[in-house]
């Protein structure tokens, strides 16, 4: 074999990065995130998986029909009204951005630009209100 | 049937890996067993391809001048073209590496009336290699967010700059688009040039359907076929933390993906895209250009035969030659 000093290094650093990940995530326990699900409701405007998959769809057709359409009507889940909105149709059932919608999106590394516009509620603080 | 082929043979792992992906037990070889057998491969393979070429001696060096070679001190010389030292030939390596400079002096002949050939300069295949290559890079770094926890901090920013359109939810990556626009360039370059065409093979073509399916059907993952983000990383950062799990309910185009990826990792270090590797033992460019200025010796050179001159020779066989009337030096 020729030129092993350049070749073993270059392999080594090679194989090194591939494995990248495995040395990164040595001795951390990767565990699925678990968000905290609302207090006395039972029942979302869709479906579990759908919100699962594709909630951030929702949201976005809904900011286009509410803001860019004036489409404000209520939705119906479970028997009861809620409000197009993530503040006040969301997030007054899942009152916690840091139980709720962090919990995932760290876990995937999504950073939604959500709260660019909006504030997120106090942590608790609409609960409180609730009881 | 060279560009048929290759339609063919990634149509087929796509019917396979839809199947697959609808029954539980395959799930489990096509998203757990499947990519360790292929990373295997990919990595053994890689290092035995690299092992094996180094196993070639080079010994002289092989200039391919595009400038002046250095030799007396008042001529000058083209540093990057015709590297005499260490350092030099980095730059030189560094720019084909990271700047693909050996595709931006690509040229295009043409014959005008007269006739008259004309050269002229050729961009196109320099541009859209360039980025699809690093889109790719993108793309495989953003990838990292599914592998690693805790997540490294550039992922992040990658992720930021690249869906910074802020198009639709979730955000269009810029580097998707690139990505298989540039692609779709390279593929439709082999069938639209005449001479590029005649020159391509069933190998040529299939790495580019394979790796256009591989960002087709990531792409229709994110904005079509939705899957669930989160089980999907509890099979990914399994496979990196060796502790496989795999969630119920996962659409099947997420096996149709890992399918198409593992196709390419274990393809890879048997074909042409080890140029990844290849590209750093390319001899005519990781050399300096010293021919005049050090003796380079051929390695394998037997050290029992002795050099043996003309005068040597002569010696030996003087008589004979005279006999055969051929002229000699010394009588």
């Amino acid at each position: 074999m020729y030129n092993k000093g350049t070749i073993i290094p270059g392999l080594i650093i090679f194989v090194g990065l591939m494995l990248f990940a495995i040395f990164n995530n040595f001795g951390e326990k990767v565990e699925p995130p678990k968000p905290e699900k609302p207090v006395g409701y039972k029942e979302c405007v869709k479906p579990l998986q759908y919100m699962k998959e594709s909630h951030m769809e929702l949201l976005n057709v809904w900011r286009d029909e509410v803001i860019r359409e004036g489409k404000r009507e209520q939705v119906a889940a479970g028997g009861a009204m809620y409000e197009k909105s993530l503040q006040n149709g969301c997030m007054h059932c899942h009152t916690s951005k840091k139980k709720f919608c962090d919990t995932c999106h760290e876990y995937a590394s999504v950073y939604p630009y959500c709260w660019d516009c909006h504030v997120a509620p106090q942590e608790n603080m609409a609960l409180e209100e609730a009881k | 049937m060279r560009v048929l082929y290759p339609f063919i043979a990634v149509l087929a792992l796509i019917v396979v890996a839809f199947l697959g992906g609808k029954v539980t037990g395959l799930q489990y070889l096509l998203g757990v067993v499947l990519p360790y057998l292929a990373f295997g491969v990919f990595i053994v393979g890689f290092v035995n391809r690299v092992l094996y070429w180094a196993k070639s001696p080079v010994p002289f060096r092989i200039p391919t001048t595009c400038g002046q070679e250095k030799s007396l001190p008042w001529i000058n010389y083209d540093r990057l073209d015709c590297p005499s030292s260490k350092l030099e030939v980095a730059a030189r390596m560094f720019l084909e590496i990271v700047l693909f400079r050996s595709l931006f002096r690509n040229t295009r002949a043409e014959i005008h009336d007269g006739p008259k050939l004309v050269y002229g300069s050729s961009k196109f295949l320099w541009l859209f290699a360039l980025l699809f290559h690093y889109s790719f890079l993108i793309i495989v770094l953003r990838h990292l967010r599914l592998f690693t926890q805790p997540i490294p901090f550039f992922v992040p920013l990658l992720e930021f700059a690249d869906g910074m359109l802020q198009i639709g939810a979730p955000r269009l990556y810029l580097t998707d688009s690139i990505f298989l626009l540039a692609i779709a360039f390279l593929f439709a370059r082999r069938l639209a040039l005449r001479h590029i065409r005649y020159i391509s093979l069933p190998a040529d073509y299939f790495p580019l359907v394979l790796i256009f399916a591989i960002g087709a059907t990531g792409l229709l993952m994110r904005y079509v076929y939705r899957v669930d983000i989160a089980a999907v990383k509890q099979i990914t950062a399994g496979l990196a933390a060796f502790s496989p799990t795999l969630p119920a309910g996962i659409h099947p185009i997420f096996f149709i993906h890992v399918t198409l990826v593992c196709a390419l990792m274990v393809y890879f270090p048997f074909s042409k895209l080890m140029h990844m590797g290849g590209v750093f033992l390319s001899p005519t460019r990781n050399m300096s250009n010293n021919n005049r200025a050090v003796r380079h010796i051929n390695p394998w050179n037997d050290p029992a035969i002795k050099p043996h001159s003309y005068a040597a020779y002569e010696d030996e066989f003087r008589e004979f030659m005279k006999d055969a009337g051929i002229p000699v030096e010394k009588e």
